[in-house]
């Protein structure tokens, strides 16, 4: 079952209180060579060092690409990039937690729990391999709810449109969604779509078919909140009505069920809820508004 | 008949400008990266972007000296025409910025708000929180998919590209890219291949960078038979948080907003840093360097931090180098606001809130001032002719790099905050000239060559891929080998070089080379296989490692963030003042010898026998003749008059061109 708490929450220095930390540590992870085959357990030790976090576990296994058991097996396949989070590669769900690997300290990780580290990758997402998901959709919510400004074009026009302190400290934290995920992986309403390619269907074809699947499902919180920080920009505010209406189709506002989830994990803090309860306001205004003509 | 198109090669900020400023022209874009360009490794830039702004303006300042700033902070090694053209741009390029909806910083107004970085008197840079990179980049993606949506840009993510294909006259007509997912290898017929791949900071294993960041792609272009510019220039960041998988980065922007950098008098003091009274805290920027404290160029920083730990001991710890980055003094209401998002970094990674206790920093490999040659058009009046198809052209026609990946604007050493500039400038500024140049290409669309050119190409890499999945197991585990590689890398060819330790440091490069061909793979699959993607990376590192250790090891001077101590050019020691004058006439003697010996650009070219061979080739000081830097020196003020009084004797043909007359005398030399 998908947690609603952020892993981050354990308080640090948190080990201190315990038992001492153990010198290694046993990593289990949840694989899967590719997607249409079955998903296995598989244990790796790894000796502890100082300030590592889950990525450079993997990194270690990458390295012995041995289990427990002696076996020499293919390293753990995973994504990252930034190491810092904030380029959102890394999600996964690590003892439990959906979150980002490369912030999951090893020391907090094994004084909340000493036996082991589990890792499995994100739940409703199409597993490419092992903790590497496929999150095409996730993009694809951004670009049907139009979540730009639509500038007139990229000559010099001087500047942008004068904005308040108290405007930017709110955009501002809206626009740190580093399309990680991690609030769709912990959202009731986002159910995980995996199509097949069929027999003899071309690239073009099958890219068609899922982007079909996509746009009828739930955008998500992320792609919501995006669409209330463009709605709220001056200029981005012209073409508001758009993205509210983009908003009301198949798989929009209406399917969120207000669980919550998805703002206890944003690892960026982002009020996605806030967001959510100013869309949809905003999108029962537009309908009223319309429905009268206007 | 085909229509035209461009490949662009990575999606940072200066790949996506390029695709987004090319698709407005009406050409059809490809981009190829290897994560999705939302996850490139621009969103880690946290501190901020340069530009002349209203208030610099009112306060003297203009894009004159911002670009002679860049010019000076970068020790004059670059092609003059370029940056002043960066840094005529610069505002209009904030502009832009600000017109997607950058959610810059504002003052109580409503205008942008401006902090100062290091190497400049001026508050020219425009933030947005403490994430200005990541800020950029999304305005840009977003532009990008606005694209995508129309039909008129193609993104392939999760692709390695694996190298230009050239045709019989040496014409860039594609590349050859490969699937990470599927592992497929396939040929792009493209009319331009435009490089915008970032830095290499991974050839020194752990930096400040990202993962991608390898340098594999340039280095392929580098192997295809591109020059490699004044690879030796690496600049290490004096601020960055120790850690096992990756060094991370502290912004200058701490400084910038007032923090201070100490260490504690007596060596490894063992109190709170906060008992610490005052006056037994060596605040030794603030003491060696009193005009620009803190806020000394980046170069200058890290060596002192490096040689406060070193040579003097005075390491906060035993074990390990650290020094103070103190902003315990700023109230939390600003630091929340103006460096909310990297303070949380320290304290997430190191489990310490930065705003009560000092932090704990160590230089740390940052960036690659280097990168692929690239070419320009200087216009009339001293800057670019845009539109000019040579613009950001490699010595490969059709072939383009911009970005960190390129030479072209930082010299020896980058200014704080000019970087994010350059990515969104090439980029922007480029695309006319790839669109001048695809009007001009010899022989119709690419993608109506003969297939046997592309075939052979996709063969190549087929057999190259093969090739290495077929290594017999039980030999070199890459992932060793790059960590030793790393180690080689750090300790020759980083913050204080020699050249006992660089001759070495060259043979051990080559003899991991050679390791690096018996490596085996742990994975021999063909779905996602990382292992292999990994292991072409880390064998495309070694030429671009063997330029900069070559690079450093030849080039006997000292210039920005390249420090060879034996041919450092020390303070005046006399204390007479006709003993001074007599020794800052020859201290300037020697300056002008070695600008005129050395004033060059490295250049590297991968011989047949798959070495790099180093030539040098004349820089363009023509607007702003080369003048020394005196950051901190002893008898600064000596040498500074000495050097002038001969500025002022030289006939003004003389002065290395004319573009030095009549504009304004730029900013003063720094005095001790
Ligand atoms: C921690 C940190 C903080 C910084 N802060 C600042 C700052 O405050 N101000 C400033 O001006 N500069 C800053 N810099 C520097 C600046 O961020 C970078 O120089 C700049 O973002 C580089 O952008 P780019 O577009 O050249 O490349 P990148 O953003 O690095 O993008 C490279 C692209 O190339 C792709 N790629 C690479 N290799 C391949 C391959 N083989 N095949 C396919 N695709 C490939 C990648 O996927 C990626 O999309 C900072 C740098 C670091 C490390
Ligand atoms: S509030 Fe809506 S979007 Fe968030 S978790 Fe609940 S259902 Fe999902
Ligand atoms: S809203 Fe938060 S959890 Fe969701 S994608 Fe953005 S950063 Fe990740
Ligand atoms: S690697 Fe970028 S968020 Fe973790």
């Amino acid at each position: 079952m998908q947690s609603t708490t952020n892993g981050h929450a354990s308080p640090a220095g948190h080990a201190a209180a315990g038992t001492p930390l153990p010198d290694e540590f046993d990593v289990r992870i949840l694989r899967q060579d590719a997607p249409d085959e079955a998903s296995y357990w598989e244990r790796h030790r790894v000796r502890r060092e100082p300030d590592m976090n889950v990525i450079s576990v993997l990194q270690r296994i990458a390295a012995q690409a041995k289990t427990v058991e002696g076996e020499r097996v293919a390293p753990v396949a995973w994504d990252c990039n930034c190491l810092e989070e904030v380029c959102g590669a890394c999600t996964m769900v690590v003892n439990g937690h959906v979150r980002q690997a490369c912030t999951a300290l090893v020391d907090r990780l094994l004084a909340d729990n000493p036996d082991e580290i589990e890792l499995r990758p994100m739940e409703k997402f199409p597993v490419v391999r092992d903790l590497v998901v496929n999150r095409r959709r996730l993009f694809r919510a951004l670009e049907k709810l139009k979540t730009w400004i639509p500038v007139d074009g990229y000559y010099d026009a001087g500047p942008g449109p004068r904005v308040s302190q108290e405007a930017q400290q709110e955009a501002y934290p809206l626009s740190e969604c580093m399309s990680c995920g991690c609030c769709l992986d912990a959202c009731p309403q986002y159910q995980k779509i995996e199509l097949a390619r069929r027999e003899g269907e071309t690239d073009a074809e099958f890219a068609h078919r899922e982007q079909e699947a996509f746009d009828t499902r739930f955008v998500g919180a992320h792609a919501i909140s995006q669409v209330m920080l463009f709605n709220r920009h001056p200029t981005g505010a012209l073409s508001a009505g758009e993205r509210l209406d983009l908003l009301m189709e198949a798989g929009g506002i209406q399917d969120c069920g207000n669980a919550q989830n998805c703002v206890a994990v944003c690892p960026k803090k982002i009020p996605l809820t806030t967001s959510i309860g100013r869309a949809g306001r905003a999108t029962v205004v537009r309908a009223i508004s319309k429905w009268f003509g206007r | 008949m085909a229509k035209q198109r461009v490949m662009v090669v990575g999606g940072g900020l200066a790949g996506l400008s390029a695709s987004m400023r090319l698709a407005e022209a009406g050409v059809d874009v490809d981009m190829m990266s290897l994560t999705p360009v939302k996850r490139s490794h621009s969103v880690c830039a946290q501190g901020g972007i340069n530009a002349v702004n209203p208030v610099t303006r009112q306060q003297g300042d203009s894009e004159w000296l911002h670009f002679d700033d860049t010019v000076y902070g970068g020790d004059f090694l670059q092609q003059q025409p370029p940056v002043k053209e960066m840094a005529d741009w610069g505002p209009r390029i904030i502009d832009l910025m600000d017109r997607l909806g950058v959610t810059f910083n504002r003052t109580p107004e409503g205008f942008r708000d401006q902090r100062r970085f290091g190497g400049t008197l001026f508050m020219r840079t425009a933030f947005a929180g403490a994430t200005t990179g990541q800020q950029l980049l999304y305005a840009l993606d977003e532009q990008v998919r606005r694209w995508e949506t129309e039909g008129r840009i193609k993104k392939y993510e999760f692709w390695d590209f694996l190298g230009p294909v050239l045709d019989a006259n040496g014409v860039c007509r594609g590349c050859v890219g490969q699937d990470l997912v599927t592992m497929e290898i396939r040929a792009f017929p493209a009319d331009v291949v435009v490089v915008a791949s970032g830095g290499c900071g991974l050839i020194y294993g752990r930096s400040t960078m990202s993962m991608v960041c390898t340098g594999s792609a340039a280095s392929r272009v580098f192997a295809a038979g591109a020059k490699y510019g004044n690879g030796e220039f690496i600049q290490v960041h004096p601020t960055a948080i120790p850690g096992a998988d990756k060094l991370r980065l502290m912004s200058e922007s701490a400084r910038g907003e007032g923090g201070r950098v100490w260490v504690p008098r007596k060596p490894q003091d063992p109190r709170d840093p906060r008992q610490i009274p005052e006056a037994q805290r060596y605040y030794f920027l603030e003491e060696r360097y009193p005009k620009y404290g803190n806020l000394v160029p980046r170069d200058i920083a890290t060596r002192e931090i490096f040689n406060v730990c070193t040579y003097e001991g005075l390491s906060v710890e035993k074990d390990r180098l650290c020094v103070y980055l103190d902003l315990t003094h700023l109230s939390r209401a600003v630091l929340d606001q103006k460096l909310g998002g990297i303070l949380e970094i320290y304290e997430k990674f190191q489990g310490v809130d930065p705003r009560d206790t000092p932090m704990k920093i160590f230089p740390a490999v940052h960036y690659s001032m280097g990168g692929l040659w690239v070419d320009y058009e200087r216009s009339a009046d001293g800057g670019l002719r845009i539109g000019s198809p040579r613009n950001q052209v490699t010595n490969i026609p059709g072939l383009y790099a911009m970005g960190e990946c390129d030479y072209q604007y930082h010299g020896a050493n980058r200014l704080g905050a000019n970087s994010l500039l350059s990515c969104i400038f090439s980029g922007l500024m480029a695309a006319p000239g790839i669109a001048a140049w695809l009007k001009s290409v010899p022989g119709g669309a690419a993608a109506d060559l003969p297939s046997s050119l592309f075939d052979g190409a996709r063969k190549h890499h087929q057999q190259e891929h093969d090739r290495l999945l077929r290594r017999s197991a039980g030999g070199e585990n890459p992932y060793l080998l790059h960590q030793e590689l790393g180690q080689v890398m750090t300790k020759a060819a980083t913050v204080v070089r020699h050249n006992d330790v660089l001759r070495e440091a060259y043979g051990a490069v080559c003899e991991l080379a050679e390791r690096a061909e018996r490596c085996s793979l742990s994975d021999t699959g063909n779905w996602t296989n990382q292992n292999v993607v990994f292991t072409k990376a880390l064998l495309d590192m070694f030429p671009l490692a063997k330029v900069i250790v070559k690079g450093a090891l030849q080039r006997d001077e000292c210039r920005g963030a390249h420090y060879k101590p034996e041919f450092a050019m020390p303070g005046l020691t006399a204390t007479d003042p006709a003993g001074r004058r007599r020794e800052a006439e020859t201290w300037c003697d020697r300056f002008q010898e070695n600008t005129h010996k050395w004033l060059r650009s490295t250049i590297a070219r991968l011989g047949s026998d798959g070495e790099p061979t180093i030539t040098y080739e004349e820089v363009d000081t023509s607007l702003i003749p080369p003048r020394p830097r005196l950051y901190g020196l002893v008898g600064a003020e000596v040498i500074e008059e000495v050097w002038k009084e001969r500025q002022l004797g030289k006939p003004a043909t003389d002065r290395d061109g004319n573009g030095a007359t009549g504009k304004p005398a730029a900013q003063p030399l720094a005095a001790g």
